[in-house]
């Protein structure tokens, strides 16, 4: 029997309730119903001709990007203060999801940024901080697969986690000094009108991609600690 | 005095950690050979045209620096982990903090002279000319110094007891480490020119409101990281 404190801290987790996959079905017929409408009704921009429509991916992309960060700091810290395990799966989960959004941004800018500029990539703030917080994640990633103690890889990666998200504004700032390039960044109040809303909607419509992707990575997270509770309560002799 | 208590806890750890590298040397030798061996591997790789190697040198010694640093953080916690001393060492009384901090102090004078070695061995090998105003390149150089130990300390309290400890410290402590490379080695540039666009003194700030950040924030997160 663990002492009582221990005990508290480690709880034994139920399998969760299924993430309902009607939410992963309304995201993505949501992403296609304003990438249409945003395809459809945005007109070709003066310098950029229909290259445009690539914002209504990457910046979307970049949006969740930092979302998901935030996300995983938050996590991390309450990790930290209330050592509840569900905190630190929660962080895992918003950490995957946001690296993937992280890779996609880097992509579709590329793409973009390709018959723009001329050139596949360049060392200007945004995308330069975009791809260092991408290698944060990955650090974080691994750390969590390298670390076999549940309770160790739970308050590493929740340090890690909260100081990398420290770092991120120090980052961009460093890397602006540094050098810049880029276009100011896009947002509803630098855009023409004719934007906007294909922005807005493209943009709700990842986010309910994203939180049904972090659920769903969450539940499996989940499952799997359940797993392994099992198998060390079976190696411990049943309790 | 309680203070006087961890001061005395912070050196004695840091004294021992040196006394044991001072003991074995093998060590600080084979780390600081890498460095210059680097070194010499940029040189080659970048050279031989003089002014090219010039404008590489500050570059060429921060990434020596941190290869071969990157090192030298595993083996502090390493060394305990393979004595089974690190158990014992947490169940000493007073705070914990001190035990960072007594790592932390032990990595910085290690660090200080691996970098001292080489920086002259940059200097002589890539033709840096000194300028009068050296000080302040020392002042670089040592602020950047300390973000490197704080945050590499820190993280070697975590990668040197995982499984992939070789691979997953740089992993975890280059990309923390870019706005520390960014700005020694802006700054290192600009104090080696004339300066004359006066931006290494922005990029001394950040460096030291960036020390001074990592600082307290692992500070604050050893305590959830050293338990065992």
């Amino acid at each position: 029997m663990l002492p009582a404190s221990a005990a508290s801290r480690d709880p034994h987790p139920a399998p969760p309730p299924p993430t309902s996959p009607w939410l992963g079905v309304a995201g993505v017929a949501a992403v296609i119903a304003a990438q249409t409408h945003a395809i459809l009704t945005s007109p070709a921009e003066g310098d950029m001709g229909h290259l445009q429509k690539i914002m209504y991916v990457h910046v979307p992309a970049a949006w969740m990007t930092f979302l998901a960060f935030f996300v995983v700091l938050v996590f991390s810290v309450r990790y930290l203060w209330r050592r509840r395990e569900n905190d630190d799966l929660m962080a895992a989960s918003a950490a995957e999801v946001g690296a993937t959004f992280n890779g996609l941004t880097l992509l579709l800018g590329m793409i973009w940024g390709r018959p723009a500029w001329g050139v596949w990539w360049v060392w200007d703030a945004r995308l330069t901080s975009t791809l260092v917080l991408f290698l944060i994640f990955v650090g974080y990633l691994a750390l969590r697969a390298f670390v076999d103690d549940a309770g160790q890889r739970a308050r590493w990666s929740a340090a890690v986690g909260a100081i990398g998200a420290i770092n991120v504004p120090i980052v961009y700032m460093s890397v602006h000094w540094w050098r810049t390039l880029h276009q100011p960044p896009s947002s509803p109040a630098t855009l023409d009108p004719a934007y906007t809303l294909g922005l807005r909607l493209n943009a709700l419509a990842f986010l309910l991609l994203m939180i049904y992707f972090i659920r769903k990575r969450y539940e499996i997270a989940r499952l799997e600690r359940a797993v392994e509770h099992a198998a060390e309560s079976a190696a411990l002799g049943g309790q | 005095m309680a203070w006087q208590d961890d001061w005395r806890r912070v050196r004695a750890i840091a004294r021992k950690d040196l006394t044991t590298e001072l003991r074995a040397k093998a060590g600080f030798n084979s780390v600081a050979s890498l460095g210059v061996t680097i070194l010499i591997l940029l040189g080659l790789a970048l050279g031989p045209d003089a002014a090219a190697l010039r404008n590489a040198a500050v570059g060429a010694v921060w990434l020596a620096t941190l290869f071969a640093g990157v090192l030298a953080f595993n083996r502090s916690f390493q060394v305990e982990l393979e004595s089974g001393a690190l158990e014992p060492l947490l169940q000493y009384p007073g705070p914990r903090w001190t035990i960072f901090a007594g790592k932390l102090l032990g990595n910085l004078l290690f660090l200080t002279v691996m970098v001292a070695i080489v920086v002259a061995a940059g200097v002589v090998l890539f033709g840096v000319r000194i300028p009068a105003g050296w000080a302040s390149l020392l002042g670089v150089l040592a602020l950047g110094i300390v973000g490197v130990v704080v945050l590499g300390t820190f993280y070697a309290s975590m990668a040197s007891r995982s499984r992939a400890r070789e691979v997953l410290l740089p992993l975890l402590l280059f990309p923390m480490l870019v706005p520390v490379l960014l700005a020694a080695t802006t700054a290192s540039k600009a104090l080696l020119g004339a300066d004359l666009m006066h931006e290494a003194g922005a990029w001394i700030r950040l460096l030291a409101a960036y020390d001074l950040i990592f600082l307290v924030a692992t500070f604050m997160a050893f305590e959830h990281v050293i338990e065992a």
